[in-house]
C-alpha cells in the first residue's frame, strides 16, 4: 500500500526532556567497547574542552529512534512496523551531547517514496538542548519491506 | 574540539589506522541493553531464523558505533566529529559460539575542506562482505 504523501513534511511535537547522565555514558561505550577517555573521565573531557563527560557519536541515537518510532507507528501514516529495516543513519552535529544535557527531539517526516513494493520514509529529528539550542540532527531512513504474496 | 592531528599533516589518500572489532552474542546482549534496541532478531535465533535472516544479527547501530572509533582514536577527540552517515548494505552474523563475528574497519581521508575539516570515507567489512555502505564521516582537525 503506497504511504499518504501528504505526510512530507509533518512535525510532530518536542519528545519530554531526557536527561543525559555520566553513569549512561560510560554503560554505552562499555557496550561498544570504547575507552576513551573523554567518555569516562570528567578531567579528560575537559582537557580536550568540554565542559563535561561527552557521549559517544552514536550514543544519541537511543534517544532520537524513540521519538522517530512514534512517528511510524502513527496509525494515520499506515506503515507497516513490523516489516521495518534501519535503511541509512546519518547524524549532524552543532556539538557533541554531553551529561547534564536535557534533550529533546521533534521529528519531521522529510520523504515518502515507494520503490519495488517497498515504502521508505526518511525521518529527521532535531535534537535540542534545554536552552533551545540545536546540538545534533539525525536523519533515518526506515523501510518497510514489501509484503510477501499471500 | 581540540584534535591531535593536524590539517596540514594529511593528504587526501591517509589511511587511518584500521582496527578490528570481536562481537559475540554477550557483546549485542550488552549492547541492546546499553542502548534500549531489544529487537528480538539481536538475540533469539529462533525468532531470527522466522523472519528470514540466516541467524541472529548485529544491531546496525552497533556496527555504526564501532567504525566511528576508527575516526575518533585517530582524531584524538571524539568531539571532532561534525558529520558521520552510513548506509546498512548487509547484516553482521553472529553465531552462536565463542567466537562470534570480527568486524574489520579502515578508512582513509578522501577530501580535504575548508576550515580544517577532512572527509574520512570508512570501509567495514565482516566474513569478506561489505556491511556498511556510504560510510564518511567529516572531522575538524587542528
Amino acid at each position: 500500500m503506497a504511504l499518504d504523501q501528504s505526510f512530507v513534511g509533518r512535525t510532530y511535537p518536542p519528545t519530554p526532556a531526557y536527561e543525559v547522565g555520566r553513569e549512561k555514558i560510560r554503560e554505552f561505550a562499555e557496550a561498544v567497547g570504547d575507552s576513551h577517555p573523554a567518555y569516562v573521565d570528567v578531567e579528560a573531557a575537559r582537557a580536550l574542552g568540554h565542559p563535561d563527560v561527552i557521549a559517544p557519536p552514536t550514543f544519541v541515537f537511543s534517544i532520537t529512534y524513540r521519538a522517530a518510532g512514534e512517528v511510524v507507528q502513527d496509525p494515520q501514516l499506515g506503515l507497516d512496523y513490523s516489516r521495518v529495516v534501519h535503511g541509512d543513519q546519518k547524524f549532524s552535529y552543532v556539538r557533541p551531547v554531553r551529561a547534564g544535557d536535557r534533550l529533546t527531539v521533534t521529528s519531521t517526516i522529510e520523504a515518502i517514496k515507494s520503490l519495488a513494493g517497498n515504502d521508505i520514509v526518511d525521518i529527521r529529528g532535531d535534537v535540542h538542548d534545554e536552552a533551545g539550542e540545536l546540538v545534533v540532527t539525525a536523519l533515518t531512513k526506515l523501510v518497510a519491506r514489501a509484503a510477501e504474496e499471500a | 574540539m581540540t584534535a591531535k592531528v593536524s590539517y596540514g599533516s594529511v593528504e587526501v589518500g591517509t589511511e587511518l589506522p584500521a582496527q578490528s572489532f570481536p562481537v559475540t552474542r554477550a557483546t549485542l546482549v550488552q549492547y541492546a541493553g546499553a542502548s534500549g534496541d531489544f529487537n528480538p532478531i539481536h538475540w533469539n535465533e529462533k525468532f531470527a531464523l522466522e523472519v528470514g535472516l540466516p541467524d541472529v544479527i548485529a544491531h546496525g547501530m552497533f556496527t555504526m558505533a564501532e567504525a566511528i572509533r576508527v575516526v575518533t582514536d585517530w582524531a584524538g577527540d571524539p568531539g571532532a566529529v561534525i558529520d558521520y552517515g552510513v548506509r546498512f548494505t548487509k547484516p553482521v552474523v553472529v553465531p552462536n559460539d565463542d567466537k562470534g563475528a570480527l568486524i574489520e574497519v579502515s578508512g582513509k581521508v578522501a577530501a580535504k575542506l575548508e576550515d580544517n575539516l577532512v572527509r574520512v570515507d570508512l570501509v567495514a567489512m565482516c566474513d569478506g562482505k561489505k556491511v556498511l555502505g556510504m560510510s564518511r564521516a567529516v572531522v575538524r582537525l587542528a
